[in-house]
């Protein structure tokens, strides 16, 4: 009979060899799965995944990875601190767009001066908004003891529909014809996140670049990660050991809304350029899977962002040069995620084989 | 402005329809936490449901092989994530996003040839006496059967987990594993039949979908339904009737404000919009007085260590 | 993916490499079309009849062509990026089909001079981006001819997607012509905030119908109002965006179909003969990117007549469907006796005819 017998110690070598074997399973995998459709599985999986890395035109992918992994990483490092934690803040998605909305509100409320403290100001404004909007299931969990996933869950859908009022009203673009969506804001000199595009460079990728630093000297030196750490494991003990379970939970929405809405922000201010009704994309939602595939440690967001962004940007490839429906990369997503989750056993117990007496 | 267009009673009779997949999903999803297992794969195992009961309703014509269909695809997605965070002791809030973004994927390669077709009709059931009954007759009892199979598994699963010995088996892997382990009970056997239990119920609200409320197939149809079924499980305080209430109440909030609008209410549109959610979260305020809190082993991972 | 086209562009910068690939990706002598696509392309609605345009292209060249496309693309950087990545690719013409990838194409565009874009319902055109859009307010006026005869009630029920003036002006468009054929006409508008729930257009549906609505226009995509219909029985619909004849010749009586095949056609050959210009293309009955489906045996033979008479009509641009005297929902003249609306104020319309009550939500 197999039996689990847990490590010790996580198992360093395997830790760094799962997501190996992961992605080669997927590879097999996938490589079947695509054969059933009829595609060439070996060209299809090195269009996913070698294309964009090294590729004909990897300059131009290699910085997209940038772009579309800043946002997942961001707000996957602010949710981690709270999954540490035991706090669910499954609301990223709306902390996203009011970020979004409250940052490019202020830049648009500057139009069409130029000035050098119109963008701090929208950073800020788009911090405040993601905080206050996390700060409601926090305010409501604190106060009433009200389960936070199910408001922060709830607040997405009236996020969106803010979004969508806000397009049509309030933001709209004033010479837009009528049209729904507001300025584009790379149109404003003052009002933009880019750094250089060529390079995928904007703000929001220096903030994500920071935000893992801060995390990881947070988690590992601070009190406040060792805080965090042990109400996730023992709430308990974290009580008796001075814990404000109340405060703890301020912070950790706080700051996990604070990173969404930062987000946001540079995401309309720079990649999308623009409030739209559909300017959402479910970074929200990806970035839970990103925190998790990443063991809620910082640089293993960092990476898994990155492998996420990856599969995003192959499969779109692969679709348009092999003909692969957009639905058969999300199953090949789908895969890998479940390879990576499941292989992650290894990393902490160790397989045996043992005689039926004893169990 | 006239609120008098609107009519109660067929608006009572359109939520309770509006209801049902809701109510459906909440319900197996409810039994899989009250397992002490949190399974974030609703909307996936919904539209695998919504796509299996479709094409064997299509293919054999019988809405009812159709709804059998769906209950077994979706309790078979939520195999995939059995195997995950019960033999692979996988992180289950991952898995279950994971196992949403699988069963859209999936659920669009089965249906591309389903597109544009009409599902053979679910019949409305015409009780002798009850259906006939002024008033409450067709508001309560003309629907089909799906709907009221709903209401008996609430009922079921209710008196399951209240008056018998599984129910509190099952209560009591999910307060605390460890000890239920100890106590000699199979925690994984029975979290796996929980978690099968949910994808069916699942498979069943995403086919009533795609078969009686819509009905058709169209990629990502389910539309984030699966998710407010996960809110209402902590909306009811993980019990059975409150998953009624709540489904009742978000669908009933739904209808209402569609009903609203077309009465020309002078209410802001965009709030009208909004209030299905804002009201559930204001009423679990309210509710939250109530300090009955999520089973004790939610989401935690289970590994026998003897 | 030759080795020569590699070792050309080896070590190029990035700008000076995207002009340089397109260069590259001429040389091909089947001309690439490349599809951005919204949604899926089994979403049986708008997406589906672009798929449909898409294949009508290939059916036309053969082997002349290739197509490629991607579906479900989010707008923002990500159909940025498709777009460029189809350019790179060697696309030599590329249709964006959705409102919002507006900025991206121009933005594509100003990288990949060589490559021709055309964005659909948009208004910001370059050298080499076109825009095109379909007139379906024409077809709308057709629904309101035949909505107007049809209702018992007098309450015409209109399910809209979002506030935007494409929807603003299907609604009076409708409005005007069921008005003229029904003074006590109404119309009862719910707006449902989303182009795609299936779930929440039943409901719509459902409502609209049981305050009293036998005729349902919607201008959202699925077919879920038109089974609620169904349903209901002694309600009328209209197909929307594709022709819906699984549910004629009840409820479904007609119906209004995108059909950009010949205009898809059309701008690929312009690319092949090397006659691409940049136009702003707004097409409708005419030119046949609007196309009305049957009229069923539902509809009574003069109404039907009178609908195929205005249909004529408007194809041959003997009438407008917005012709004054007509005034603003607020009473102010907008068009005097005989005066047409001009295209701009159509195109950015914001405001309710007479007579529709409610407002229009901001």
């Amino acid at each position: 009979m197999i039996v689990l017998e847990k490590r010790p110690q996580a198992s360093q070598l395997w830790s760094l060899a799962t997501p190996v074997v992961a992605v080669l399973a997927t590879m097999v995998f996938g490589g079947l799965l695509f054969a059933l459709l009829g595609t060439q599985p070996v060209e299809a999986i090195r269009t996913i995944f070698w294309d964009p890395l090294f590729g004909e035109f990897a300059f131009y992918y290699r910085p997209q990875l940038l772009v579309k992994g800043a946002p997942l990483v961001l707000i996957a490092i602010g949710l981690s601190l709270g999954f540490k934690a035991g706090i669910w803040n499954i609301g990223a998605e709306g902390q996203y767009i009011i970020g979004a909305l409250t940052g490019a509100g202020v830049g648009l409320a500057f139009y069409p001066l130029e000035a050098w403290y119109i963008f701090p100001l929208m950073v800020i404004a788009g911090a405040l908004g993601g905080w206050a909007w996390a700060m409601i299931p926090g305010v409501l969990k604190v106060r009433f003891g009200t389960n936070e996933i199910l408001v922060s869950l709830m607040l997405v859908y009236v996020a969106e529909q803010l979004l969508a009022s806000m397009s049509l009203g309030l933001l709209k673009n004033p010479q837009g014809f009528g049209f729904p969506g507001s300025r584009n804001l790379n149109e404003y000199e003052s009002a933009n996140s880019w750094i250089n595009q060529n390079a995928g460079l904007h703000w929001g990728v220096v903030a994500a670049t920071i935000a893992v630093i801060f995390a990881y000297v947070l988690l590992n030196r601070h009190m406040l990660g060792f805080h965090i750490r042990l109400t996730g494991d023992a709430p308990r003990a974290a009580r008796f050991a001075g814990v404000s379970p109340g405060r703890l939970v301020l912070f950790c929405l706080g700051a996990s809304g604070m990173l969404a809405g930062l987000a946001g922000l540079f995401e309309v201010a720079g990649p999308a350029g623009q409030v739209s009704i559909d300017f959402n994309t479910g970074y929200g939602f990806t970035a839970i899977i990103v925190a998790f595939l990443g063991r809620l440690h910082p640089i293993g967001i960092l990476l898994a962002g990155l492998l996420m962004a990856l599969t995003y940007i192959g499969g779109e490839i692969a679709q348009s040069q092999m003909g692969l429906p957009a639905a058969a990369i999300q199953v090949f997503q789908g895969m890998l995620l479940f390879f990576l989750l499941a292989l992650d056993l290894l990393t902490n117990y160790r397989i045996r084989l043992k005689s039926r007496e004893v169990a | 402005m006239d609120l008098s267009q609107i009519n109660p009673i067929l608006l009572v009779a359109s939520l309770m329809v509006a209801a049902t997949p809701i109510l459906l999903a909440a319900i197996g999803e409810l039994v899989v936490e009250r397992a002490g297992v949190l399974n974030l794969g609703v909307e996936g195992m919904m539209i695998t449901g919504a796509i299996c009961g479709f094409a064997v309703a299509v293919e054999t014509g019988s809405p009812w092989l159709g709804f059998l269909a769906a209950a077994i695809g979706g309790a078979a997605l939520s195999f995939l994530f059995v195997i995950l965070t019960q033999f692979a002791l996988a992180n289950q809030v991952a898995s279950g996003l994971a196992l949403t973004l699988f069963g859209l994927g999936l659920s669009s390669l089965l249906g591309q040839s389903y597109v544009g077709i009409k599902p053979p009709p679910t019949p409305d059931l015409h009780i002798p006496l009850l259906s006939d009954i002024p008033i409450l007759g067709p508001v309560v009892f003309s629907h089909d059967l799906i709907l009221y199979l709903g209401i008996a598994i609430v009922a079921g699963v209710w008196a399951l987990l209240k008056f018998t010995r599984a129910g509190l088996i099952l209560r009591a892997v999910g307060e605390n594993h460890d000890a239920a382990h100890a106590l000699g009970y199979k925690v994984v056997r029975i979290r796996v039949m929980a978690i099968l239990f949910g994808g069916a119920c699942a498979g069943l609200g995403g086919a009533y979908i795609s078969l009686v409320r819509v009905p058709q197939w169209t990629e990502g149809m389910t539309a984030g339904v699966g998710w407010i079924a996960l809110a209402l499980v902590v909306f009811a305080s993980w019990k059975p009737w409150r998953v009624l209430l709540g489904a009742y109440l978000f669908g009933g909030i739904t209808v209402l404000q569609l009903n609203l609008q077309a009465a020309g209410v002078a209410i802001p549109v965009e709030y009208l919009a909004m209030s299905p959610y804002v009201i559930t979260i204001v009423v679990l305020v309210i509710l939250s007085a109530d300090k009955s809190r999520a089973p004790g082993s939610l989401g935690r991972i289970f590994h026998a260590t003897s | 993916m030759t080795i020569l086209r590699r070792t050309l562009l080896a070590g190029a910068a990035a700008v000076t490499a995207l002009g340089m690939a397109t260069a590259a990706g001429a040389q091909d002598d089947k001309t690439k079309v490349g599809f951005v696509f919204v949604g899926p392309v089994g979403d049986g609605g708008w997406t589906y009849e672009h798929n449909q345009g898409r294949l009508a292209v290939e059916e036309e060249f053969g082997d002349q062509v290739e197509t490629v496309f991607v579906e479900n693309v989010a707008e923002g950087p990500d159909s940025e990026r498709v777009m460029t990545q189809m350019a790179l690719n060697g696309a030599d013409l590329i249709f964006t089909t959705s409102f919002g990838y507006m900025d991206p194409t121009i933005n594509v565009a100003k990288k990949f001079p060589n490559v021709k874009f055309e964005h659909a319902t948009g208004y910001k055109t370059a050298e080499n981006v076109s825009t095109y859009s379909a007139r379906f307010y024409e077809g709308r006026a057709i629904q309101g001819l035949i909505a107007g005869s049809m209702t018992e009630s007098n309450i015409i029920g209109y399910i809209g997607s979002f506030p935007i003036p494409e929807v603003i002006r299907g609604i009076n468009s409708a409005y005007i012509q069921a008005k003229k054929v029904n003074p006590d006409v109404q119309f009862k508008i719910v707006w449902v905030y989303t182009w795609f729930d299936p779930a929440k257009e039943a409901d719509a549906a459902k409502v609209l119908i049981e305050q009293g609505a036998d005729v349902v226009l919607q201008h959202t995509d699925s077919t879920a109002p038109q089974a609620a219909a169904q349903n209901a029985g002694g309600v009328y619909t209209f197909g929307q965006a594709s022709d819906m004849y699984e549910y004629a010749p009840e409820p479904r009586i007609s119906s209004i179909i995108d059909n950009w095949a010949p205009y898809y056609i059309e701008r690929t050959k312009a690319v092949m003969d090397g006659t691409w210009e940049s136009v702003s293309r707004w097409d409708g009955i005419g030119a046949g990117m609007v196309g009305i489906g049957e009229i069923t045996s539902a509809v009574p033979d003069d109404v039907k007549a009178a609908a195929l008479e205005m249909k004529e009509k408007i194809a041959s641009g003997e009438m407008h469907p917005f012709t004054g005297p007509l005034k603003k929902q607020d009473g102010s003249d907008w068009l005097a006796e005989g005066e047409t609306a001009d295209d701009g104020t159509l195109a950015g319309m914001n405001f309710y005819v007479e007579g529709i009550e409610g407002e229009i939500p901001q």
